[in-house]
């Protein structure tokens, strides 16, 4: 499957040409057109097949979190800050690829025999972290990864049974959803998909993806938060895995467009596949940016539920990922103008 | 005017589902406005044509101005349901857990909960915290709780009006910003003649993200907008220093802590208040901005101000107003529209 591709490629915000070139190979023959704009988005484009003329935009993000070269110790190795958002607790001992080369690293990390009392209970800080990648001085090590060289996690893409693991699920998984949806037939608007640069930075190339498509709608398609491990209180787990696709009703980027979130529900129950509403207020995604642009953009979220999102290994179930194909394809095959219309209120 | 202050605070409306307020809106300027939209994220907007004035005989002359009030109040979104049948729920705009605990609020339906607060925390004392938080529809489990995650709920507060010899206060859930929604209906009702193409916005959006302004000025590309929202006041026991206070005006504003006012927009509100004897008053803002932040931004930039009405216990269920600032709020608005 194309999630697996999807997942192993490397792409760090700013550094996501092994994911487009994935994309590009994966649409193109699906597609009318597509082209690569300024900012690095692709952006495919399938006509049509009715009269009226409706644009809808489909958004997924390709880059996903990772590090960055920032310095250098004497002894050769290298100071890193994250890119986007992760976790410091996860990142002792954990194996990297460095670069355009792949070059093997590890996240240096003090034995345990040597531990002090007290010393294993602190959180380590990223700025106190070094990657270690073999290098015996500051420049050899400077060579091997001049400033600005981009780190990411090494995981492999495995299937677990119902399930499957691998990085970066944030947002390979809505890049895979993407990709099925232009694999498929024809709809009646004109479909404009985005796969975009950029997202865990702050939503920068979707904002300007649809400043240029001017959409009347747009779908943004995610791999969301499920915290849905064991817990000691009766509260929210964001979503579950194996509930269906996660919609969002609010999340601190936007609010989604009631119209498409009932367009989206009510396919969904009449056709008995299974959903769940997002824990609102959480997280936020690209059409957080979308729904800003020009005129305003009536915007909704749709994502796979994965556990353990912006670390170094995500899961995610293989019936909630194809749910999430067939919610998107049977809702977008139901949207016309009229989804749109507003009454007298 | 109190008649139409309460029907705006009384509707529910919180940022997102704009349905019914709008519709209360719409209502009110349909006879007013020459035309009237719904734009994509479903801000409100009324416009009306500018005319030559009596004697030039020349068209033109105006300027494209938005007036902008939103509709949108503050509120709470369900965000789980226990097996009990309680809701938890975050936060819709800038809801604080202080003015939480003991409050009722109202589902678009009309379902009302109270919310509870934990009694099981580490220090009492301290201020609760959302997830400590939960609204009782009088559900007893999951299955009959008649709400569910996303749905959206306002504060319920009964609209009073306090008449006093030194000036009459208004009270209610939701002035911010419905008391300048009633200030721009006031407002069209009584502009006869304007030579400027004047547009009305009742915007989406402002609690959360600032979008329905942003994108509505975007559509419309004037030369000059004006937000009018709620300010803060200086006039409360031990409370942060600021020179506004409720009853000496409408505020214009000089900055805020989102953006300064274009100069020639906040000359222009002075001037036109001292030209016609309003009382008004400067304001600086330390916390706090308004549509006027994101309105200024849009495209090339549009030169954008805020006319202020002064409000205490901002962002709480009983906002406090006084009427002789929303009369002059009326007032001055009519003086900037009705000459070149």
């Amino acid at each position: 499957m194309i999630l697996r591709e999807l997942s192993e490629a490397v792409g760090v915000s700013g550094n996501e040409g092994d994911v487009r070139a994935v994309l590009l190979d994966a649409v193109r023959e699906h597609v009318d057109d597509v082209r690569v704009d300024t900012m690095g988005n692709v952006l495919a484009f399938k006509h049509g097949t009715g009269r009226q003329r409706m644009r809808v935009m489909l958004a997924a993000h390709m880059d996903e979190v990772g590090l960055m070269v920032v310095g250098y110790d004497d002894d050769g190795f290298l100071r890193v800050r994250s890119v986007g958002g992760i976790d410091p607790r996860l990142l002792p001992g954990t194996l990297l690829q460095v670069g355009p080369e792949h070059t093997p690293g590890v996240i240096g990390v003090k034995p345990i025999h040597l531990l002090k009392k007290g010393e294993g209970e602190k959180v380590p800080k990223l700025e106190g972290l070094v990657v270690d990648i073999g290098a015996k001085s500051k420049d050899e090590a400077r060579k091997l990864a001049p400033l600005g060289t981009y780190a990411t996690f090494t995981t492999r893409f495995r299937e677990l049974g119902p399930t499957v693991s691998g990085k970066a699920f944030d947002d390979r998984a809505g890049c895979a959803v993407l990709v099925e949806l232009l694999r498929g037939e024809r709809f009646r608007f004109d479909l404009h998909a985005a796969f975009t640069v950029q997202e865990e930075v702050g939503l920068r190339g979707a904002r300007v993806a649809a400043y240029g498509i001017e959409p009347d709608c747009a779908f943004a398609l995610e791999g969301t938060i499920a915290d849905d491990i064991p817990k000691d209180k009766d509260v929210s787990p964001t979503t579950e895995l194996g509930q269906g696709p996660a919609i969002t009703v609010m999340d601190r980027s936007f609010i989604a467009d009631r119209r498409l979130v009932n367009l989206l529900t009510s396919t969904a129950e009449e056709l008995g596949i299974p959903y769940q509403i997002k824990q609102p207020g959480i997280g936020g995604t690209d059409a957080g940016a979308i729904h800003l642009a020009r005129e305003g953009v009536p915007s909704v979220t749709v994502a796979v539920p994965c556990r353990y999102i912006h670390s170094p290994v995500a899961l995610l179930r293989l019936d909630d990922f194809n749910n999430t194909v067939q919610l998107m394809r049977a809702s977008l095959s139901r949207l016309t103008q009229r989804t749109l219309e507003r009454g007298k209120d | 005017m109190r008649e139409l202050i309460r029907k705006l605070v009384e509707t529910y409306g919180p940022s997102g589902v704009e349905e019914q307020i709008r519709a209360v809106i719409r209502a009110e300027v349909e006879p007013l406005a020459g035309e009237l939209r719904v734009d994509p994220l479903g801000s409100l907007v009324v416009h009306k044509q500018g005319s030559p004035s009596a004697g030039s005989g020349q068209a033109g002359e105006g300027q494209c101005i938005v007036l902008d009030a939103h509709m949108d109040e503050i509120g709470v979104m369900v965000t789980y349901v226990d097996e009990k049948g309680f809701a938890r729920f975050t936060r819709i705009g800038g809801v604080s857990p202080l003015t939480c605990a003991g409050a009722r609020v109202a589902f678009a339906d009309g379902t009302v909960g109270v919310i509870g607060v934990e009694e099981k925390r580490e220090d009492a004392s301290k201020t609760p915290k959302f997830e400590q938080l939960y609204i009782d529809v009088g559900a007893t489990s999951r299955d009959d709780c008649p709400v569910h995650v996303g749905d959206a709920a306002v504060f319920v507060r009964p609209f009073v009006c306090m008449e006093r010899a030194q000036g009459t206060r208004l009270i209610a859930k939701a002035m911010d910003d419905r008391i300048a929604c009633a200030v721009l209906i006031e407002t069209l009702r009584r502009l006869e003649h304007t030579p400027h193409d004047v547009y009305f916005v009742f915007s989406v959006q402002e609690e959360t993200t600032l979008s329905g302004a942003r994108t509505s000025t975007y559509g419309i590309n004037p030369d000059l907008a004006i937000a009018v929202d709620v300010t803060g006041t200086g006039d409360k026991p031990e409370c942060r220093p600021m020179a506004v206070e409720l009853g000496k005006g409408p505020a214009v504003k000089v900055q805020d802590s989102g953006m300064i006012a274009h100069p020639r927009v906040r000359d222009l509100l002075v001037q036109r208040a001292k030209e016609a004897d309003i009382p008004y008053q400067l304001e600086v803002l330390e916390r706090g901005t308004t549509n006027a932040a994101a309105m200024q931004l849009v495209r090339a930039g549009v030169p954008s101000g805020c006319l202020s009405i002064p409000c205490r216990y901002i962002h709480t269920p009983s906002e406090m107003v006084d009427e002789g600032d929303v009369q002059n709020s009326v007032q001055l608005l009519l003086e900037v529209l009705r000459t070149a």
